[in-house]
């Protein structure tokens, strides 16, 4: 298993595995958000936590890909099916290799972007926890839609159809956490509701990601 | 003679056969003396005027695509664990009707909420979860129309409607948490004090038994169609065998 997560990181960031391109999505997508809004601070202020949590979702979506089509195509993923450990244990190291090169970065550059969209300072903090709490859940919920569309040709689009209504709550939960920490209200509960949906996809979702994969690579 | 009997497409074509004009025709007299009643025979409503009467349509509507899904996840579930076909076609069945009746109750709503609220869309919770409600249907009738294999769909479809069924209860929730909300709460439960008045609530009863017969015939006529739709694939693949 930990050669499987380190041979996934050095994939995402060796090889142009678009490691940096998510990053770089997310900060496109924060710059987008004034030429379509407007510069005024007012608006950009209340309207920060939640476009910077649909930034780093899009980018997580974009990402999301290259957890499993690359390995079907040269097909190590036949490989990973039939090895001593697991296929439960692979989608999530697979997942948690994903949240390493994606998740984590985004959510210590979010803070950057903050200032662009001129974000409450007060909120930094609450930005930075609800993304690191919120994003193992975009994750290992992208891994399963993924795992569902392996076996298409393309199956970009149809991921996002399946997998963004399935980002409802943690988009919810996340957002709020830091709209209500920028404004000084109580922020632990929605940050405490973002914990339990992302602890409990994680014990859960690999399952179903491991029975995904079982099926499109009978 | 258990349950299980009718999992043989050639039982359940027989059996479906005999009960599907009994539906039809059920739903058919139903919804129209439903609608009739409601619309022509009952009071207006002091407040609300005459626009109270949508509800014959909304709230059928509303109880069907909510069922519709859980019968999805009733028949995904049989199909993930006793591996009966028919089972599957009905999950498949069900989905485009239930998208149907998701639409019906957001435009009712809609055209409802236009002179009542003032507004023809509110981010309300119960609005936005059958929104969402909406897109986990868009995302499983995708699902199933992406894979060519059938079995295959089968089993993606099932695995996606049990872990949307969990998301989908979850968003409900979340969403209030989010958003006060502007909809009536329930008018209809068995325990509750304010229910609607009786004139109101009897057209609607056999206006809702009328919407649950309908979603039941057009499943059963459109998974007979799929039904029928395999066996002319098998014939066909074996005329070109031989």
């Amino acid at each position: 298993m930990r050669a499987l997560l380190l041979r996934d990181l050095r994939l995402a960031v060796r090889s142009g595995g678009g490691f940096g391109l998510s990053l770089a999505f997310f900060l496109i997508v924060t710059v987008l958000i004034p030429f379509g809004v407007g510069p005024e601070p007012g608006v950009l202020a209340r309207i920060a936590p939640g476009a910077l949590w649909i930034g780093a979702l899009l980018a997580v979506l974009l990402s999301l890909d290259r957890i499993f089509a690359l390995d079907r195509e040269d097909g190590t993923l036949d490989l990973l099916a039939t090895a001593p450990i697991p296929l439960e244990a692979v989608a999530a190291t697979k997942a948690l290799a994903h949240w390493l090169t994606t998740g984590l970065p985004l959510a210590l550059v979010a803070p950057g972007l903050g200032v662009l969209l001129n974000l409450a300072p007060a909120a930094t903090g609450w930005l930075i926890g609800s993304l690191l709490l919120g994003t193992p859940a975009l994750s290992v919920i992208g891994a399963f839609g993924a795992a569902l569309t392996v076996g298409l040709k393309r199956g970009g689009l149809l991921m996002s159809l399946l997998v963004l209504p399935l980002y409802v709550p943690t988009l919810i939960f996340g957002a709020l956490a830091v709209g209500r920490g920028g404004a000084g209200a109580d922020a632990a509960t929605p940050l405490m509701m973002l914990a339990g949906v992302s602890l409990g996809t994680v014990a859960v979702l690999p399952f179903a990601t491991a029975a995904a994969l079982r099926i499109n690579l009978r | 003679m258990s349950l299980w009997e009718y999992a043989n497409p050639v039982r359940f074509m027989a059996l479906s056969g005999r009960v599907l004009p009994w539906l039809a025709w059920g739903a058919g007299l139903c919804i129209a003396a439903g609608l009739f009643w409601g619309f022509f025979l009952t009071p207006e409503d002091y407040r609300q005027g005459s626009t109270v009467k949508i509800i014959y349509l909304h709230v059928p509507a509303a109880l069907v695509a909510i069922n519709g899904w859980l019968a999805m996840l009733v028949a995904s579930l049989i199909w993930l664990v006793r591996r009966h076909h028919v089972s599957a076609l009905v999950a498949r069945a069900a989905a485009p009707v239930g998208m149907v009746m998701t639409v019906i109750a957001l435009a009712t709503g809609a055209i409802w909420g236009q002179p009542m609220w003032g507004t023809w869309w509110a981010w309300d919770p119960r609005l936005t979860s059958f929104l969402i409600l909406f897109l986990f249907y868009l995302g499983y009738i995708a699902l199933w129309s992406a894979i060519e294999e059938p079995e295959t769909a089968a089993d993606l479809t099932g695995v996606l409607c049990l872990v949307g069924s969990v998301f989908a209860i979850l968003s409900r929730y979340a969403v209030n948490f989010w958003n006060q909300g502007l909809h009536q709460g329930a008018s209809l439960s068995l325990d509750a004090k304010e229910n609607v008045a009786d004139v109101f609530w009897w057209p609607l009863l056999v206006s809702m038994a009328g919407f649950v017969m309908l979603f039941l015939a057009l499943v059963l006529a459109r998974t007979r169609t799929e039904i029928r739709a395999r066996r002319l694939h098998v014939l066909r693949l074996r005329e070109r065998m031989e």
